[in-house]
């Protein structure tokens, strides 16, 4: 089976909220920074007051490469997409872009979040918006 | 008060081999190294007070070499660290906290003989928020910005395929370089696929080797019965930014390259026309063009035509990654150390494809997937007057 995440006790419920196909970012209650990964702390003001906001699930692809080769059981897939998507929200994740050609992807994609069943947890995936490629 | 040259190196040397070193621990590396780059200064184990070493723990090195030292850096930010010790080596030694700092490298990175596996710590986050993605590690990683770098600057894959073309010509003049081959756009560009738009051919060798360098103070240096004359540490700086690719600042360019390689130059005092010759370190082809960038000696998005024009080649203004980089030299997997050995070398005058005249020497390195940076510059006698 593919990997999934072994959460901290930082990150895990943003993993939890994951599994039942909820999207969140970590969010600031002192200076509103939203941010990824999660963490204890604002990365822009140190403050503890933080916590996890869902979102919308959309986001545009800021960059991506397409492995032609991959670890373990990816390489059957390939050619497949790892992208890091800007989410509407602002935070960046990475992910893969479920797509069936691969050069359809580019710079600006619109794309929307889906959840992918591994195992017993899910895994955060994305697929361009309908009718984009 | 300013360290400008207040530190010197005075032995530089790689292992007696590089490439496939079977017969060879990664320890073993550091050693060959050490005693080299200790025979190039003149020096015995029993004169060194200081060890500073990444992939191996310093007091593994000083133990192995009888050494009871008074100073100890485990500084390991990755590929970047040996960049990092001389600068701290440099604070220590002007400081009187020891007066005599063996650095060392050794990995080895394609015989793996006593070398633990590459896989990332369970509950970083890199292994909760990327691995499940399948990155093949540092060839999807690290070049994951560079189709951002493309569609923003409008780099041809043309153009980014000069980046090995030209370092191969480097490599040609090199006799201890790995791939000496002369090769074509064309060539790189069918060279296999990894992660498009990475080719092979911009991606860098997995090699077995050490280097290592003994620093001292200005004073002292000047009285070693070495066999080379002193190169002087002018200048020196480190940064670091995200855990993760994903939460990097820009795609385009390095935070960290940026800020730690402009506080050396400033440090050094050295303007970009007074540099004579500049490593940058090439774990893939886009890290020299995004360091070109962040370092300022071209503007945003002008490198890959800067290379492409042939500015970094042979007989160009700005002659860079002389030795081959780690795309046609070596590259064990913490190449910076051999990065700072070249820039030693040119300085010197003995680099096999010396460059006319060489003062002033910039050598780069990276860490991680631009994780981490520091930098160097590096000057002769000359440059203290
Ligand atoms: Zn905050």
């Amino acid at each position: 089976m593919k990997p999934v995440a072994s959460p901290t006790p930082d990150t895990q419920e943003w993993f939890d909220r994951i599994d039942v196909g909820e999207l969140t970012v970590a969010h600031c209650q002192n200076c509103a920074l939203r941010f990824l990964y999660p963490r204890m702390c604002c990365p822009g003001c140190g403050s503890r007051a933080v916590g996890l906001i869902p979102v919308s699930g959309r986001g545009s692809v800021a960059s991506w490469v397409v492995n032609h080769r991959g670890p373990g059981v990816f390489a059957e897939e390939a050619p497949y997409v790892i992208a890091l998507v800007r989410l509407e929200e602002g935070p960046m994740l990475m992910s893969n872009i479920l797509v069936e050609d691969p050069n359809a992807v580019s710079a600006g994609l619109p794309v929307r979040a889906e959840f992918e069943q591994r195992g017993e947890r899910r895994v955060v995936q994305f697929v361009p918006e309908v009718g984009t490629v | 008060m300013s360290l400008r040259g207040a530190i010197a190196i005075v032995g530089a040397a790689e292992s007696t081999r590089l490439g496939k070193v079977p017969d060879m621990s990664a320890l073993q590396l550091h050693v060959d190294a050490a005693l080299n780059a200790l025979a190039d200064a003149g020096l015995e184990p029993s004169d060194i007070d200081g060890v500073a070493s990444a992939g191996e723990l310093p007091n593994d090195v000083a133990d192995y070499l009888g050494i009871v030292p008074e100073y100890l850096d485990a500084t390991n930010v990755g590929g970047c660290s040996y960049m990092l010790h001389v600068r701290h080596a440099m604070a220590a030694i002007a400081s009187g906290l020891c007066s005599t700092v063996l650095v060392t490298h050794g990995e080895s990175g394609r015989s793996r003989v006593g070398m633990r596996p590459w896989d990332p710590a369970p509950q970083s986050m890199m292994a909760q928020f990327e691995v499940p993605y399948g990155p093949l590690g540092a060839p999807s990683l690290f070049p994951i910005g560079v189709r951002r770098y493309m569609a923003e600057y409008g780099m041809s894959e043309e153009q980014f395929a000069m980046v090995p073309v030209v370092q191969r010509e480097w490599a040609s003049r090199n006799p201890r370089a790995k791939l000496r081959q002369a090769i074509t756009v064309d060539d790189v560009l069918a060279s296999p696929v990894i992660a498009d738009p990475v080719h092979l051919s911009h991606c860098c060798l997995v090699t077995d080797g050490g280097g290592a360098l003994v620093l001292t103070s200005a004073d002292r240096a000047r009285k070693l019965d070495a066999a080379a004359p002193p190169v002087y540490v002018l200048g020196a700086g480190e940064s670091s930014e995200s855990s993760v690719v994903s939460g990097l600042s820009s795609l385009t360019s390095s935070r960290a390259i940026e800020r730690g390689g402009r506080a050396a130059l400033a440090q050094a005092e050295v303007a970009h026309a007074d540099v004579d010759h500049l490593m940058i370190y090439d774990a893939f082809a886009h890290v020299p063009l995004y360091g070109l960038e962040d370092l300022g000696f071209v503007g945003r998005g002008e490198a890959a035509a800067f290379v492409a024009d042939r500015n970094t080649a042979p007989d160009g203004a700005l002659p860079l990654n002389t030795n081959g980089g780690g795309l046609a030299y070596t590259h064990t997997g913490m190449y910076g150390m051999f990065a700072i050995q070249e820039s030693v070398r040119q300085v010197r005058g003995s680099a096999p494809a010396q460059v006319e005249g060489v003062d002033v020497s910039v050598a780069v390195g990276v860490g991680g997937m631009f994780m981490t940076s520091g930098t160097l510059v590096l000057g002769s006698e000359a440059t203290l007057g």
